[in-house]
């Protein structure tokens, strides 16, 4: 299987997770594990671009496929990944546990649906748990995302849809933005 | 003081590595280590004939395992962590039951292997034969007292304890109206999406002991290792890393694991892990909020509480290690922002054989709003008014501060308001509730608090500034999640003119900063944000008196932040006398601490439009506005963060999570499956606005936020769905089902009536 695009062989133990297979295998522990019963979404990673749950796969079970985690996602301390940047902005995180599981799931509902309504706001991220912030920064942070990905990705309105505007990229976002007082 | 950072929505220092999935979880920290399992008990209560370990010892991969005979400590009783004068019959479990458990998850046999599964595995051959005792799982089958917790605590009662202001008795005969209530709030999780966990390590070489513990309070930790394995606390490291959220449970100390790790570091000599999965921690952690009310309140016509009499009795669980002050809090919150002339509260915290209680969010608070809150809407019914308007003839005003509510408080005083202006936030949130949607079965929630925030005794801070010019500054208590880098880093930036992001926050790690109590009680802000500003303050005294030595200059002229002048140890001094004058200490740094004369009381208004739906009892919350207040608002981002947290932590506390205990004492929804958290689909949009009345108490102004989210969500629920469906709302949590069964008895009872 290949992990943040470099190959790895498979463990070992046949019944080993995935996600104890990325942290204790492969020393990335990014992929955190909330409940081991599928619930939380703390181990979402990207199974070939698509949020799977890491602990309720076999590592095995990923042989021939591309897993991206976390740490995939901005390699080696380079910028942010704009969902990560748009979550900083936003204040989409506290104690940042459930944060990687959110990010990754964040990341795949926007390769869906570049430029989601709010419905598909909340569906999206309703496989993941936070006890911290209530959700409504990472709803932010989701919207938020879209715009700064938005010159990234092809744009299916004719008109531009709600980030076309390559100078909102730049700009900050909104309420949560700016480190200056 | 210049203040620029103060009060900004500075972006979070801590944000980056944990964006990238470089935080340091316990978990996280591996270096080799052996790791463990607890065998817990499956019985809530039960005498202990025998344990057998025999097989799990001589199962290969197996490194130790502990009972309590394999213990030095084994036959110690944990400590009472805060004791009180009414815990007459005060019990704490042993690390290690061997004769009698008392709940369901209490810790038996600890295993010690080369890897999880192994250690798993081997919990499994571990034959413990328990008989089976009567069990008693609420509050009521306890006062009942047919069985007994503790064969030595008669009638089941840890503590009693009544508390009268004014002449009840008298004020109740008199008053016009009278009306009694009975109230019942259930148990609830805090469920922080990390587990809790423990790592340790042993030098010999060093004689050192390193601890990482996902614990709200490392300081406290130490001094216990320190004392039980007779190490002088330098010998002793405690380090609170990341800790994936908290909201109480993780400040109850010690749980058997905290010392069974480190233990068994130091015995075998290889770093040992244990981390809790998620069924366990269903039940071997702290849980709260059990507590059953009898109130009798009399009032005039008006609607104007006369006097309030309440008698209730806290689900205190199977032993008392955090004492009674769940209860005490309860009892002190529960007039909340109203005047209550003649007030009265007697309560009784009972054994049960449940997980032990500690607080968690709110910590008796949500529970007594939810009295009150209920009370006042049930007494404006009565004299024909709104809710609204019957809060208004209660509420203390702006100019009764300091108020005097006349019952004791947490750190033994009594409970004083120090500031706040309760009308102003009825009237904001009146009015950013707007008027009633349209629909049918929709109810208008209201719920008002008071909060006492930053108890002492204190906290302290550490403030350098290292020769680069960027500045470090570490306290004792940890952060989980509440953005204490960033918001320490506000204050002292501030006081020492820097950039924000040249100051680098430590917390909760003892090496950095051993002396502090903890993260709890809102008293971050509080205690460590003003000792923060106390030490910044004194290294800036102290640079500016350098630099005036050093250049023939008055200290007065030197004012921070964007000088260039530079002096070192070298440059000669204006003064005469040794270069480090008597009383002298070289290097910027400065260690200082805060200790508050009493708690700083914020307050808030939570309004709400909920519908219901009447087939399906599904609950749509159509607006949710707070108005809140905690003095001065150090990052408004960070405060709302908290905000919007608590609030959803209420909601799923009132409608959706219910610890699902039967009557033998097992909990049947241990898992994410059956424990309902809410998702973003449950949770409605929060609008939030502050109200600054600042603390005279501290330096900074402010007051705590960390738990005024959750407080009066309950009785906001309760009181909109009982406007909503027109049936009295007396208990929490609320689910569709228990709705349809108070509509359905509701009605037969009117029709029979």
């Amino acid at each position: 299987m290949k992990v943040n695009g470099f190959a790895h062989p498979a463990p070992s133990d046949p019944r080993r997770l995935l996600s104890d297979h990325l942290r204790h295998d492969l020393g990335l522990t990014g992929t955190h594990v909330g409940c081991e019963h599928g619930v939380c979404g703390c181990c979402t990673v990207l199974l070939d671009g698509a949020p799977v749950r890491s602990c309720l796969m076999l590592a095995v079970q990923a042989e021939g496929h591309d897993v991206t985690t976390i740490e995939g996602l901005a390699p080696g301390g380079s910028q942010l990944h704009p969902v990560q940047q748009a979550f900083h902005e936003c204040h989409g995180l506290q104690c940042g546990f459930c944060t990687p599981g959110f990010v990754m799931s964040v990341v795949g509902l926007l390769a869906q649906h570049p430029h989601p309504t709010e419905e598909q706001v909340d569906e999206g991220i309703a496989g993941n748990l936070c006890r911290c912030t209530g959700y409504a920064s990472i709803r932010r942070a989701v919207t938020r995302a879209a715009v700064l990905l938005a010159p990234l990705t092809p744009d299916p309105s004719p008109l531009g849809g709600e980030g076309a505007n390559p100078a909102d990229r730049s700009s900050s976002g909104g309420e949560g933005a700016g480190t200056s007082p | 003081m210049t203040t620029r950072w103060f009060g900004a929505r500075v972006q979070r220092a801590e944000d980056d590595r944990l964006l990238r999935g470089r935080g340091r979880f316990t978990d996280d920290i591996d270096e080799g280590a052996l790791e463990s399992v607890l065998v817990r008990s499956p019985y809530a209560h039960a005498r202990i004939n025998s344990i057998d370990v025999s097989a799990a010892r001589a199962m290969s991969g197996v490194v130790a395992v502990y009972t309590a005979q394999d213990l030095p400590f084994g036959g110690t009783d944990l400590p009472i962590l805060i004791p009180h004068p009414n815990l007459t019959h005060g019990r704490t479990q042993r690390c290690l039951a061997s004769e009698v458990v008392r709940y369901a998850g209490e810790a038996v046999v600890f295993v010690v292997a080369e890897s999880r599964a192994i250690a798993e595995d081997a919990a499994e051959l571990v034959e413990v034969d328990y008989e089976p005792l009567p069990v008693v799982i609420t509050p009521e089958t306890a006062a009942r007292a047919e069985h007994l917790v503790h064969d030595d605590v008669p009638g089941n009662v840890a503590a009693e304890m009544v508390q009268e202001k004014g002449n009840v008795a008298a004020a109740l005969e008199s008053a016009p109206r009278r009306k009694h209530f009975h109230f019942r709030y259930e148990r609830g999780a805090a469920s922080p999406m990390e587990a809790r966990a423990v790592w340790a390590r042993w030098s010999d070489g060093e004689r050192k002991l390193t601890v990482y513990d996902s614990t709200q309070s490392p300081t406290s930790i130490r001094g216990g290792l320190a004392v039980l394995f007779g190490l002088p606390e330098s010998q002793v490291d405690v380090i609170a890393p990341d800790v994936g959220g908290g909201f109480g449970p993780k400040i109850m100390l010690f749980y058997p694991d905290e010392l069974l790790v480190p233990y068994a570091a130091m015995q075998l000599g290889r770093p040992v892990k244990w981390t809790e999965d998620r069924q366990e921690h269903f039940t071997a952690v702290n849980q709260e909020r059990g507590q059953v009310h009898e109130v009798d309140v009399g009032y005039d016509d008006g609607g104007r509480v006369l006097a309030f009499d309440d008698d209730f009795i806290h689900d205190g669980g199977a032993y008392t290690p955090y004492g009674i002050i769940l209860p005490i809090i309860t009892a002190g919150q529960l007039p909340g922002p109203y005047r209550v002339p003649n007030y009265r509260v007697r309560f009784r915290d009972m054994y049960t054989n449940a997980t032990p209680t500690s607080p968690y969010r709110g910590a008796g608070r949500p529970h007594a709003c939810f009295v009150m809150e209920r009370t006042l809407d049930a007494i404006a019914a009565d004299v024909g008014i709104d809710r609204a308007e019957v809060r208004r003839r209660n509420l203390i005003q702006p100019d009764e501060f300091p108020y005097d509510v006349g019952v004791g408080w947490q750190d033994g005083n009594t409970v004083v308001y120090d500031s706040g202006n309760y009308p102003k936030l009825l009237e904001t949130a009146l009015e950013k509730l707007g008027p009633k949607p349209a629909g049918e079965n929709v109810g208008m929630g209201l719920g008002m608090y008071v909060e006492g925030t930053g108890v002492g005794p204190y906290e302290g801070a550490h403030v350098q500034v290292l020769v680069s010019g960027k500045v470090v500054a570490a306290t004792g208590i940890p952060s989980q999640g509440q953005a204490h880098a960033t918001v320490w880093a506000q204050v002292v930036a501030d006081e020492l003119g820097v950039d924000v992001r040249d100051v680098e926050i430590t917390s909760g790690d003892t090496r950095r900063f051993p002396w502090g109590v903890g993260t709890f009680a809102s008293r971050g802000a509080v205690t460590a944000g003003n000792a923060m500003h106390v030490a910044a303050r004194m290294v800036a005294e102290k640079a500016k008196k350098i630099a005036a030595d050093a250049v023939l200059s008055n200290p007065v002229r030197y004012a921070f932040g964007g000088g260039t002048e530079a002096a070192t140890q070298f440059t000669p001094k204006a003064r005469p006398g040794p270069p480090l004058a008597d009383g002298e200490e070289p290097g910027l740094e400065a260690t200082g601490y805060f200790s508050p004369a009493g708690s700083a009381w914020a307050s808030g208004c939570h309004a709400a439009w909920l519908r219901v739906d009447p087939k399906t009892y599904r609950l749509e919350i159509l607006k949710y506005v707070v108005v809140h207040d905690c003095g001065k608002v150090i990052n408004p981002m960070v405060v709302e963060g908290q905000i919007e947290g608590g609030v959803a932590q209420g909601i799923g506390g009132a409608f959706y999570e219910r610890l699902a205990y039967d009557s033998d004492g097992q909990l049947r929804n241990a898992s994410f499956m059956e424990f309902l958290m809410p998702y973003a689909t449950e949770i409605p949009k929060i609008d939030i606005e502050h109200i600054e009345t600042p603390s005279p108490l501290n330096p900074l102004g402010v007051k705590g936020v960390g738990e005024a989210g959750v407080i009066p969500v309950g009785a906001v629920i309760g009181s909109g769905i009982e406007d909503a469906l027109g049936i009295p709302i007396t208990e929490m949590p609320l689910s569709p089902l228990r709705l349809y069964e108070l509509s359905t008895s509701a009605s037969t009872s009117t029709s029979t009536r």
